[in-house]
């Protein structure tokens, strides 16, 4: 299977991420350049973290305004599969892909630490290799990561097994020194969600950056793993 | 023609970058300061002359691009 990682003026995860996709599918992602207007022929579209265009407007506006992704857009309304990482997300909610919107974190500061995530929906085809309902430990790196959505989008998200992973709890209890479960004041703790059809996912946790045991924890390479066993062949 | 543009959150979204200007008000020791909303002001020149194509043309740019329907309000005003 091949993915494409799309780069964008100020994306600073396309490169990390293209590791972790090498790691899983034994072969280099294509990455393209946000003004092609056509994308090779890929299994999998990925949006990278970063501050494209600098966060200019909000986060995530410019770059939804880009020409390659009118054909990412496109493709993603098929069905094809698309995953948004950290500013990918921002992105993805910008060009109402996903619902709802990322505002400024709840205590303004930016936050970079490792979080503790549940995996909500394990039968997709982003999330089939986390076996276990044990928190998985993933970085997050923002300051606009704020998850927000009306009750009855919120109610409809839950209703329809679209949150892909919560907030929570360390196994070994709350740490005063690395903060609140809850990074960032989300609303009732979604860290990324999936579409309807389940086909697009956004997060804003980063599984590229513990995807390798060099760097400390492999947590987030399950997640990668599950889009081969999905997707190749 | 030129245009202002105000662009604010809508009623309910938590704003918490209004919530510390509110509290270093406070700290500055202004009084009776009750809430405090941020939002963005956008100045737009336009070659169009006609006020109602304007504003079609500009609330138009309010929907794509310049405001976040899910969160954000807008009114557009005009020289």
């Amino acid at each position: 299977m091949k993915a494409a990682v799309i780069v964008f003026p100020g994306s600073n995860c396309d490169r990390d991420v293209a590791v972790a996709l090498r790691r899983s599918m034994t072969r280099d992602p294509e990455m393209v350049w946000h003004g092609d207007s056509a994308l090779p022929k890929v299994d999998l579209i990925v949006l990278p973290g970063g501050f494209s265009y600098g966060d200019y407007l909000r986060s995530g506006a410019m770059a939804a305004q880009s020409p390659i992704i009118r054909e990412v857009v496109a493709r993603a309304k098929d069905g094809f599969p698309v995953l948004g990482i950290c500013n990918g997300f921002q992105i993805l909610v910008e060009t109402g892909l996903l619902p709802g919107a990322l505002l400024r974190n709840s205590d303004l500061r930016f936050v970079c630490r490792d979080v503790w995530l549940q995996v909500e929906n394990r039968q997709t085809i982003f999330t089939s290799s986390y076996a276990t309902s044990i928190p998985l430990r993933i970085p997050v790196a923002h300051h606009d990561g704020n998850y927000y959505a009306d009750e009855p989008t919120l109610d409809r998200l839950e209703e329809t097994d679209a949150v892909a992973f919560r907030y929570c709890r360390g196994p070994d209890g709350p740490d005063e020194a690395d903060g609140a479960a809850n990074p960032n004041g989300s609303a009732r703790d979604i860290a990324g969600i999936f579409n309807d059809q389940k086909n697009i996912l956004g997060m804003m946790p980063h599984p590229e950056r513990l995807a390798d045991a060099a760097l400390g924890g492999t947590d987030g390479q399950p997640l990668f793993d599950s889009l081969v066993s999905a997707l190749a062949g | 023609m030129k245009a202002r543009v105000h662009i604010t959150l809508k009623p309910g979204v938590l704003d918490p970058q209004g919530k510390a200007i509110l509290q270093a008000l406070g700290h500055l020791g202004f009084d009776g300061v009750s809430d405090v909303r941020q939002g963005k002001f956008i100045e737009i020149e336009l070659d169009e002359t006609e006020p109602n194509t304007a504003r079609e043309k500009l609330a138009s740019m309010c929907e794509k691009l310049l405001a976040n329907t899910v969160i954000e309000d807008y009114q557009i005003d005009l020289d």
